[in-house]
């Protein structure tokens, strides 16, 4: 719980970063969006026992992160929080694939830590990507987003409606706990029965707060469609931004920019 | 078991953001046009609860380890399949962007796994067969443990499906899926008899609930055409590809086999074998086919000269992470210094 209590904080801390002006912050949310997508895609698209040209697409996150001002003690915490599926599954490989892939001279690598490694860069772009999307919009802002992206309507108004009462549903189920956590000795009434019943008692409440909040709704006018009030504006600055960044992701991705500046060096020093 | 972005290739991600998204669209259509407004809130609410009911944790007798509730299934129970599948993509959604849990590509998988599966197999199929008219405490809790049971089951099969399609991974499907199964099975086992207290709870209380807040009227005979269409999709993708590239390069598919039936291992071998397939597939169809530098590698087979390539890659990704970092601190710098 202490694990999911401390994510819950982070929510927090991602909105004040996403409350910054920096030029990364008034781009478009929707260039913002369309950019991470193209960036993963690519990002996945590489060969799995690729590492160099992998590397180049650092740029992406640190640049935005640090115009951003995003600290990167905090997306490294982020980042290592979940990693462990990406990792456990990684570790396996080099027990797999034993195949000699890489002759140093003095020590051989098998394909299989090549390809974990691999896995490792990946995650941490994807990931970090998809955190500074967050962290430099907001999540009103990403909802606005999909929905000019032609999502669903009810989806993103779900999701506003979600994130809305998630911080004040969290709160009611922390009381729950401490008050169970109060009356509790040598871990008795810590069982099943009570958490199922706690958990019917939150739902019960939250209906309740449903009913209330239909109410509050239907007091104001609410007919059954909600409007969003639209403050987006696309303009020339975020197509370039899109344009750029796409350009320089196919760069990246058709020549691997690390091998070109190796060579250079090996040719000059051997 | 959230899928990870860093574990998928475009290809099968993209298969499945396609059966997810369409499956989002067919059930957000079908939602608005049996609306009535209490539902709006009422979602919203319930995909907020799902996550705090996720926190109050309970200890797991006999084991000392502590467990939670999934969700997945109390959704559909409560709100019936489309809705449910709307709110558990919104929290899936909501923990891909903010906790980073699985990826913005992974998200159609987690979708699939995590949605589909629960609200259009697990809960028509079974959970409502199981239950039939009757309240019986008894059947309730029967139907909930199989229905989520099953619906693990088919999750954390998708995930193994989707990992070695992806072929990222070295790990064989057979031993990825005996160390997963049996895990979800467990976790199955549990969140099974956490949904049939809170169900069983709620019965007690405020027995009206469950009548009054099934967002799909009650009718005999319930529609399964999204479950349909996004299997359909997902067949017409894969076995699309598959045929055409069976038919178009018969000789390459027999290549590969009996090159990677040379090797050690049978595991291995069945793997490489759907790896080789679908990593040629993925070759053909990719928006971006590899350039240069795998040419030049297959070209230059010999042993120097590879030593050669994997110093100069070595060495220049050095200097790019160098680069990257040292760019990404000056300009730190210089912000800061231009702040204050």
């Amino acid at each position: 719980m202490a694990k999911i209590d401390s994510a819950f904080f982070d929510i927090n801390s991602l909105e004040v970063f996403a409350r910054q002006g920096t030029p990364i912050h008034t781009i478009d949310p929707r260039a913002k969006a369309v950019t991470t997508f193209f960036f993963i895609i690519t990002v996945v698209s590489f060969d799995k026992y690729e590492i160099s040209g992998l590397l180049p697409f650092l740029v992406y996150p640190v640049l935005l992160a640090v115009i951003g001002n995003i600290p990167s003690d905090y997306l490294i915490k982020k980042i290592i929080l979940v990693a462990p599926f990406a990792f456990f599954i990684g570790i396996l490989n080099p027990f797999f694939d034993r195949a000699p892939m890489l002759d140093l001279g003095f020590m051989t690598i098998s394909g299989g830590w090549i390809s974990f490694l691999s896995i490792l860069l990946r995650f941490i772009l994807t990931v970090s990507a998809a955190l500074i999307l967050i962290a430099t919009s907001g999540f009103r802002e990403v909802c606005l987003a999909l929905e000019k992206l032609k999502s669903p309507r009810i989806f993103s108004i779900q999701l506003l409606f979600l994130y809305r009462y998630l911080f004040v549903l969290i709160n009611e189920a922390r009381r729950l706990i401490r008050a169970r956590q109060l009356r509790s000795f040598n871990g008795r009434g810590m069982g099943l029965t009570v958490a199922g019943s706690m958990i019917g008692h939150l739902l019960v409440r939250t209906l309740n707060r449903a009913r209330r909040i239909h109410l509050a709704m239907m007091c104001r006018g609410f007919d059954g469609e909600i409007r969003i009030l639209r403050t987006l504006r696309f303009t020339m600055r975020d197509a370039c931004f899109i344009l750029g960044w796409i350009l320089i992701f196919l760069f990246l991705r058709f020549n691997n920019l690390p091998r070109m500046m190796g060579t250079l060096f090996t040719g000059h020093f051997s | 078991m959230h899928m990870a972005d860093a574990l998928l290739s475009p290809v099968v991600g993209g298969v499945m953001w396609a059966a997810s998204a369409g499956t989002l669209v067919y059930c957000s259509k079908k939602i608005t046009s049996a609306m009535d407004e209490l539902k709006t809130p009422l979602m919203g609410v319930l995909g907020a609860f799902i996550f705090a009911a996720q926190m109050i944790n309970f200890t797991i007798p006999g084991t000392g380890s502590s467990g939670h509730l999934g969700g997945g299934m109390i959704l559909a129970i409560l709100l019936g399949p489309n809705a449910a599948f709307l709110v558990m993509a919104s929290i899936l959604t909501v923990q891909a962007l903010f906790f980073a849990d699985g990826g913005l590509l992974a998200l159609g998988c987690n979708m699939f796994n995590l949605g589909v599966f629960p609200c259009f197999i697990a809960y028509p199929l079974i959970y409502k067969t199981i239950l039939g008219d009757s309240g019986d405490y008894k059947r309730i809790t029967a139907a909930s443990i199989l229905s989520v049971i099953t619906a693990l089951q088919l999750g954390s099969l998708g995930v193994v499906m989707e990992t070695s399609l992806s072929g990222i991974t070295e790990l064989p499907l057979s031993s990825f899926a005996f160390v997963m199964q049996p895990i979800h099975l467990a976790i199955g086992l549990i969140e099974g008899i956490v949904t049939a207290v809170v169900i069983q709870f709620i019965i007690k209380v405020e027995p009206d609930i469950l009548n009054n807040y099934n967002l799909t009227a009650p009718s005999r005979h319930r529609s399964r055409k999204p479950l349909f269409i996004s299997l359909l999709v997902v067949t017409l993708f894969t076995g699309g590809f598959l045929s055409w590239y069976a038919s178009s390069n018969p000789d390459g598919l027999e290549w590969s086999i009996t090159k990677v039936t040379g090797q050690e291992e049978l595991h291995v071998v069945k793997n490489n074998r759907v790896h080789s397939f679908l990593s040629q597939i993925q070759e053909k169809i990719a928006f971006l086919p590899e350039y240069g530098f795998k040419n030049s590698g297959a070209e230059e087979t010999a042993e120097n000269r590879r030593t050669g390539t994997a110093i100069s890659g070595i060495l220049g990704g050095i200097i790019t992470i160098a680069l990257v970092f040292l760019a990404g601190f000056f300009l730190k710098k210089r912000t800061h210094t231009e702040t204050s």
